[in-house]
């Protein structure tokens, strides 16, 4: 039997901002390797060369991002329940592939006011020009450990520790008071519902 | 906040980091050969210069890669950084 699958952000989904989702459950693994071409083709999409970058493509395993965490280390992210065929697509490769799945859940931002809301809680320069998109930084923000991914002209992908999540998602409401992004439910204490 | 230039993710502030003391201390080659003095100045005597120092940081909230810098302990400036296994650079003092 298997136990019901609930996000670390469930009750949190109508009291998001009207700019943030969450994408829960996506499949992560954490790659440790110097083998990362071998491991490329696998995955359809070759492994970021520089730091503080990521890759996407397309491949067996649908699409597929890469992002780079380390010299070494990269997490390989993917859409939901594709972690174990990923590891074993990877077994081949010299390595070690962890799945890390549970570890973090996702939040998409965007809009406008996307860099206004971040830099309340993020020192990391968010301007265009210094983080172009294709740019993964790991980070702080409001103190939790972050990464954070440039995925469109003001789109961002953030990966929080599920344990972090309900945090983030209550700093996120108060960031975005003051650009009028918050719905009508009044954001105080825990939501109703919580496991 | 200062800014602390990680060798591998660019300057970031300096909350990110740890600190792990002085860089360039050799782990004894042969341990059970050294006496107890000896033993206790590679545990617990460090430098500590009045000026450029060598040490051991750590992008902790970040790469998590543990690299080198060399600070003045005048100023708190980084004068430079440099990955593990990079010889240290020479600085003006
Ligand atoms: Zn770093």
């Amino acid at each position: 039997m298997t136990a019901e699958l609930v996000s670390p952000l469930a009750a949190w989904t109508s009291r998001l901002p009207s700019t943030v989702s969450e994408r829960p459950f996506l499949s992560q693994l954490t790659v440790r390797s110097s083998d990362t071409a071998a491991m490329g083709s696998v995955l359809g999409v070759a492994f970021p060369s520089r730091p503080c970058t990521f890759t996407e493509g397309s491949g067996r395993f649908g699409d597929v991002s890469v992002l780079w965490l380390g010299p070494d280390e990269y997490l390989v992210v993917a859409e939901p329940g594709l972690q174990v065929p990923i590891e074993e697509g990877l077994r081949a490769c010299k390595g070690s592939v962890v799945d890390t799945s549970a570890q973090r859940t996702t939040l998409v931002l965007e809009g406008p006011h996307v860099r206004d809301v971040l830099a309340h809680g993020c020192s990391v320069d968010l301007h265009p020009a210094a983080a172009p998109v294709g740019t993964c930084v790991q980070t702080l923000l409001a103190r939790t450990g972050i990464i954070l991914q440039v995925t469109g002209a003001d789109t961002f992908t953030l990966l929080v520790r599920s344990s972090f999540a309900e945090y983030l998602a209550a700093w996120l409401c108060d960031a975005s008071v003051e650009y009028g992004l918050l719905g009508e439910t009044p954001v105080t204490g825990r939501p109703q519902g919580h496991r | 906040m200062q800014l602390i230039p990680c060798p591998w993710c660019g300057p970031r502030e300096e909350a990110e980091f740890h600190y792990g003391g002085q860089a360039h201390v050799a782990y004894p080659s042969d341990p059970s050969a050294l006496s107890d003095e000896e033993w206790a100045q590679y545990v617990f005597f460090r430098d500590n210069p009045s000026g450029p120092f060598a040490e051991r940081w750590s992008h902790s909230a970040g790469c998590r890669r543990w690299f080198n810098a060399v600070r003045d302990t005048r100023t708190h400036d980084l004068l430079a950084v440099y990955r593990v296994g990079e010889p240290m650079p020479e600085v003006a003092s």
